[in-house]
């Protein structure tokens, strides 16, 4: 189910590494929670983002969330394809419906997240 | 009007040259060039034109298909959609109270006046708080005029401060409000018994935070019993307590946030104070503080001086205005009508009623529905779908098929903690009767989860439209008829 080559934050994100840049995206959890998504708030191309803080915004019919970046970083692309068509996130949101690009300031606090199963088994642990 | 052909739109019933008037014939000379030179608008096109029978059958129908406080209960959490007394409406109807011209001199309106002042009073009281402004025209306008109070004392003190904390089962608008207010806005977590994390609030709490915002009780129903060691974590460091006066409805005339060291909180008339909300009537919201931040109330200002009201606009420190001229003057005096009517013991009463509809509604759908949270509750409780999930059932399918008991369905999918919430709040104004029609609705729909699920998803049924395609409204709203 969950990419074997994400990392995965407990606020239920996931970011793919490539080279010194990380894509970050919510996983399959985040999006069936928060049901059918229909606005996109991406934040400028070269702003900068410390660990845990919002970092863009999604609204579904339900509510509307922030979106916490797991590690520090600039923003050096976003996904203008989801603000188009914000249900890419919904229909494949570990891959076509990634959020933004970031530039990893350390690379070390990708320590502390999880990996695939370890997160699978945080998911169990939920009560919902 | 149920199963009735669908009602068209007023526009697609026009048709050209009808009216739903009758002019006398003129019988002076025309002036045609009375209008020269002022800009007219001519691009309106497509305007309906219809008959007087037409018009007054068109929105009978709608409004038949409609559901309203008058036809039933209305439990939408933390909203506090009471029944309003139609007497209050009588009075404010009044041609001295209701055709008051806002701009007459004081000396006219002394007993319009003398009501604001009086109901100012009674708020105070009922509250404990010291000073009070009736200018904010609905809740989330109070808790604005509320956090620039706060930003404007903190910036007299020659620093504005840059963080406001807000709970994780805040209403929506709280962080909204710090934001427009130009602060940052940090998550204080929830403990098991759903009230604030003690040990986290102090954790967050620095001189760089201006103020805390919470709901008592909060929006779980769940009184906030810490109130006083988390007014004195936020005081310790000079920040200020703000209260959502949401749910004033399970407190008024028990308890007093002033006396559990609240510093600043709105009040919504149109929730407690029974005065219509939701379409039937402007809000009102307004605003009560401790004497610290008196200085910095909104002008202007209600002075009585030996029998004599005076509306003053010379405060020096006042935020300024947030409204033109004096609030909602008509819904103030519909609350005041209450209030007067109510007086104190049935203060009480009321807000004892609504607790116990309340715990009525919970003790009878218990073990049906989930409660995420066991905590005790006041005035509204929050059940979740989890035991309907199983079915493939979720709040959305219960809210949609109690419309086809001819219900109201609660408030749904908040607060945010509680996943796949119904938020319900009776209110003190449903009977026995009515509570009971609830419950079995609730119950009802809880056997047809699991016997016949399909029913609830593809519900309503019976209703003037079904189910709506809510995604697709708010991905592509249509706003504006057009051709």
């Amino acid at each position: 189910m969950y990419p074997e080559n994400l990392y995965y934050s407990q606020d239920h994100e996931w970011l793919k590494i490539e080279g010194e840049e990380a894509i970050l995206g919510i996983t399959d959890f985040a999006q069936k929670q928060l049901g059918d998504i229909i606005f996109v708030d991406l934040p400028a191309v070269g702003k900068t983002v410390e660990a845990h803080q919002a970092i863009a915004t999604v609204e579904s019919v339900k509510s509307v969330s922030d979106i916490y970046s797991p590690v520090a970083g600039e923003v050096v692309q976003v996904n203008q394809e989801v603000a188009q068509t914000p249900e890419l996130i919904n229909r494949d949101p570990h891959g076509q419906g990634w959020i933004l690009r970031l530039k990893i300031k350390d690379k070390s606090e990708l320590n502390k997240l999880m990996k695939a199963g370890d997160y699978e088994k945080f998911l169990e642990g939920l009560e919902h | 009007m149920i199963n009735a052909i669908r009602e068209p739109l007023i526009f697609e019933i026009s048709s050209p040259g009808k009216t739903a008037f009758k002019v006398p014939a003129l019988d002076v000379p025309e002036k045609k060039d009375l209008l020269a030179g002022v800009p007219l608008r001519t691009d309106i096109e497509n305007f309906p034109e219809v008959s007087e029978p037409e018009i007054a059958r068109h929105f009978t129908r709608l409004s038949q298909a409609n559901y309203c406080v008058d036809l039933g209960i209305y439990p939408l959490g933390s909203c506090t959609m009471k029944y309003n007394p139609k007497i209050n409406e009588k009075i404010a109807s009044l041609p001295g109270l209701a055709q008051a011209h806002p701009l007459a001199p004081e000396e006219l309106v002394q007993g319009n006046l003398e009501l604001m002042k009086m109901l100012e009073k009674l708020l105070l009281e009922i509250t404990g708080m010291e000073a009070i402004t009736l200018q904010p025209a609905a809740g989330a306008h109070g808790e604005l005029t509320g956090m620039m109070l706060i930003r404007a004392y903190h910036q007299a003190q020659g620093n504005p401060r840059k963080y406001v904390l807000i709970p994780d089962s805040a209403h929506g608008t709280n962080p909204s409000s710090a934001h427009i207010c130009g602060y940052t806005v940090k998550e204080v977590k929830s403990n098991e018994r759903g009230t604030v994390s003690l040990e986290d609030l102090a954790r967050l709490m620095d001189e760089d935070v201006a103020a805390l915002m919470v709901t008592n009780p909060n929006t779980l129903g769940v009184f906030e019993s810490d109130i006083c060691q988390i007014a004195d974590i936020v005081h310790s460091r000079g920040g200020f307590l703000y209260m959502d006066g949401a749910n004033l409805n399970a407190l008024a005339g028990i308890t007093r946030p002033g006396d559990l060291k609240v510093d600043v909180m709105h009040l919504n008339l149109h929730k407690t104070f029974s005065t219509p909300h939701g379409g039937g009537g402007p809000g009102a919201g307004p605003v009560a503080v401790k004497k610290i931040l008196e200085p910095f109330l909104p002008v202007p200002v209600i002075e009585e001086k030996v029998g004599f009201y005076h509306l003053n606009y010379q405060r020096p420190q006042s935020i300024g205005r947030v409204r033109s001229f004096y609030g909602q003057f008509l819904v103030a005096v519909k609350a005041l009508a209450y209030i007067l009517n109510l007086g104190p013991a049935g203060l009480k009463e009321m807000v004892e009623t609504a607790v116990l509809n309340s715990n009525y509604l919970r003790k009878n759908l218990e073990g049906l529905y989930e409660l995420k949270y066991d905590t005790p509750t006041l005035h509204e409780c929050v059940f979740s779908d989890k035991y309907q999930k199983d079915y493939g059932v979720t709040n959305l399918d219960i809210s949609k098929r109690l419309l086809d008991y001819g219900l109201h369905p609660p408030t749904m999918s908040f607060p945010l903690i509680v996943h796949g919430a119904l938020m319900i709040e009776p209110t003190e104004t449903e009977s026995r009767r009515d509570l009971d029609l609830f419950i079995e609705a609730m119950k009802a729909i809880a056997r047809e989860a699991k016997e016949n699920p399909e029913v609830l998803r593809t519900a309503p049924h019976i209703t003037y439209v079904r189910r709506l395609d809510e995604v697709q409204a708010a991905r592509n709203p249509v706003l504006r008829w057009e051709k």
